[in-house]
């Protein structure tokens, strides 16, 4: 692999879920990519597709789901080329970890936050070896160690008292933080966190974003952070993809994005945030069915640019400035005269 | 603003029993504990705070869902806590709790025609043309066409549901509507299309809101007047611009600290309130505050600051302030 390739890199990737009623849609022709060290977001409102890729790149898509082209491609390795087993033995879990939404939902009540870390590190540990069955008595204590040690960096108070309890006698913030600990135990290249922060109180967000933000600084792995916050991603992100209805919007550095998005849909987006001294405007119409999305851009019908060409065909991508990516026909290529807010 | 406020809430308090595996009493969950504050006729309050704040158990606690433990509520001029619930229903049908989803409510066998009559139905002595005209007035009020009147909420798209719900709580002419969380969950562009649809309401139809949410960008765009709450009481009451151009409280100033500011400088890069609120089963002595607080002393630990109104009008419950 050398050095300035990507550490993550989505081509053209389409995903389709298969329903009763018929075939959705869910991702068309996505593509991404991830530098190394990098913290990118994945922004867009319900049902734009960014849960759906995150769970492509991790390899757990739902079984009514179907890859039907495009390809992952994670350190120079083709994800979707793996066999099942490798994928979950060298991959998931190790080299690409999942900070999960909901952290009461993804722990076992009935055994201590102790217990599922030595779980978590009896399979993930850095230290154990591809096909190693046992796990020795002094592998066991290293990893209890660097549990621990985990622990306080992710600042919890009084880690070896913290490991007896059971997930219901934590806050919210806790268990969130017990979460990145386990995310990051596994020393992985790459952390997909979907959505960490938006079940929290704003002060336990400020609190866990500033704590992500260093630890992965600490420990050089990248991260995909999907999320419809766009202050959260303002706060955490290096970079931004914008999702519409599951096709990619615009990306760009995040300095760029929120002073001069060229996608109409990131124009409007911004403009519906909450401004002190401006009136707030929403976007017309609704998010498409994913059953019966729009030819063309699935954007056009709520689009005051829309045109013939949005009808008809998909745009490409098109960079109005190095390292900005819009896939609109008509993109504002202004500077905007005031920045979003 | 003139007269008597519209609705005014003094020293309400509101306790869950915490009890055992046997269903014996072990002690007293506070989840509202001596809050007074006061709406006037047409006046946005918000009222924000963090999880287990006591915020929600307030807007029910008015709306009567919930009976106060102590205290007095009064509305228009008359007392509603602790009514018998007969005749507390008379009173409070100018007073209109909406849930966070109004939409999720409607009856899904029903049309939405005979979901907005209900009301009138129930509360009223109209006639039947007289409920098809407010009906029709109500529907056109938050945009929706009349054809709606005959269709099931399953034929509607989720925001005209809302709308049919928003609809559904207007029917009653009510003066004040405790808005509980009405935007969480949304996403960005349907949110601001949902304020814009509160505002104009509120104007047309001088109607009060109480405004509960835990996004203070919404809540500091939309109110006339914010509460803080903290851990079941108010720590700061005041104007909306005052609160957020000088915060007072301790509190306040973390909380709006905490909010992301696009385009400004990263809270990320110099955050400083740390820890957690206690539990509210085993509050602290003093300020409930004085733990994650940085200019906490020896009194902010062992006595509880009362509200003193400052210069301003504002209302600030700190020692320090």
């Amino acid at each position: 692999m050398p050095p300035d390739a990507p550490l993550l890199d989505v081509a053209a990737l389409s995903v389709s879920f298969h329903a009763e009623s018929g075939v959705a849609r869910v991702l068309d022709e996505v593509s991404l990519s991830l530098r190394p060290g990098e913290i990118m977001g994945l922004v867009g409102e319900s049902g734009c597709g960014k849960t759906t890729l995150a769970r492509a790149v991790l390899g757990v898509l739902p079984p009514n789901a179907a890859i039907d082209r495009g390809r992952i491609v994670f350190a120079g390795e083709d994800l979707l080329a793996l066999s099942p087993s490798e994928a979950a033995s060298r991959i998931r879990g190790r080299a690409i970890t999942f900070i999960p939404q909901d952290p009461y939902g993804s722990f076992s009540p009935l055994f201590t936050v102790g217990d599922q870390l030595a779980e978590l590190m009896r399979w993930k540990s850095p230290e154990r070896q591809p096909g190693e069955g046992g796990y020795s008595r002094a592998r066991r204590q290293r990893d209890r160690e660097r549990a621990v040690a985990m622990l306080r960096a992710v600042q919890l108070p009084d880690p070896e008292r913290l490991i007896a309890k059971y997930p219901h006698e934590l806050s919210g913030g806790q268990r969130q933080r017990v979460m990145i600990a386990m995310a990051l135990l596994p020393e992985p290249k790459l952390v997909i966190a979907d959505e960490p922060t938006t079940a929290l109180d704003v002060t336990i967000q400020a609190q866990i974003l500033k704590l992500l933000r260093g630890l992965i600084a600490a420990h050089g792995a990248s991260v995909l952070f999907t999320t419809h916050d766009l202050g959260a991603a303002w706060e955490i992100c290096d970079r931004v993809t914008v999702m519409y209805a599951g096709q990619e919007a615009e990306t760009a550095a995040v300095a760029t994005f929120f002073t001069r998005p060229a996608h109409p849909y990131g124009r409007m987006l911004l403009d519906s945030l909450p401004t002190q001294g401006s009136a707030l405007r929403g976007i017309p119409g609704e998010v498409p069915n994913p059953f019966a999305p729009p030819s063309g851009c699935r954007f056009h019908p709520r689009c005051p640019r829309a045109a013939a060409d949005c009808v008809a065909i998909h745009p490409a991508a098109r960079a109005p400035a190095i390292g900005h990516s819009v896939r609109c026909h008509h993109p504002y290529l202004d500077a905007r005269a005031e920045p979003a807010r | 603003m003139s007269g008597a406020p519209l609705l005014e809430l003094i020293g309400l308090a509101h306790a869950f029993p915490i009890r055992n595996a046997f269903g014996v009493r072990t002690g007293w969950h506070k989840a509202l504990d001596g809050v007074s504050l006061h709406v006037g006729e047409g006046e946005i309050l918000g009222v924000v705070g963090e999880s287990g704040c006591g915020k929600s158990t307030l807007g029910k606690i008015i709306a009567g869902i919930l009976p106060p433990s102590a205290g007095s509520v009064r509305f228009e001029g008359n007392e509603i806590a602790d009514l018998p619930p007969r005749a507390g229903a008379a009173l409070r049908s100018r007073l209109q709790y909406c849930y966070q989803d109004p939409g999720a409510s409607l009856d899904p066998r029903w049309k939405i025609g005979r979901a907005l009559e209900e009301p009138l139905v129930v509360h009223t002595k109209l006639s039947r043309a007289e409920r098809r005209r407010r009906v029709d007035a109500a529907l056109e009020a938050v945009g929706l066409p009349q054809a709606h009147l005959d269709l099931y909420p399953h034929e509607i798209s989720g925001g005209q549901q809302r709308r049919v719900g928003l609809a559904r709580v207007l029917m009653l002419r009510p003066s004040l509507i405790i808005l509980d969380e009405p935007t969480s969950g949304l996403d960005v562009s349907v949110q601001a299309t949902v304020l814009n649809l509160f505002a104009t309401l509120s104007k047309a139809h001088t109607l009060a809101y109480m405004f509960i949410s835990h996004d203070l960008s919404v809540v500091r765009l939309f109110s006339h007047r914010i509460a803080v709450m903290y851990l079941g009481r108010v720590a700061e009451i005041g104007d909306t611009t005052q609160i957020f151009a000088d915060p007072k409280h301790p509190y306040t100033q973390s909380l709006l600290a905490a909010v992301p500011q696009i385009g400004g400088p990263r809270v990320t890069d110099h955050f400083k309130l740390e820890g957690e609120p206690p539990h509210p089963d085993a509050l602290p002595p003093g300020c409930r505050f004085a733990p994650r607080c940085p200019r906490a002393d020896a009194r902010c630990r062992s006595e509880d600051p009362q509200g003193r109104t400052l210069a301003d009008g504002r209302e600030v419950a700190c020692h320090h302030v």
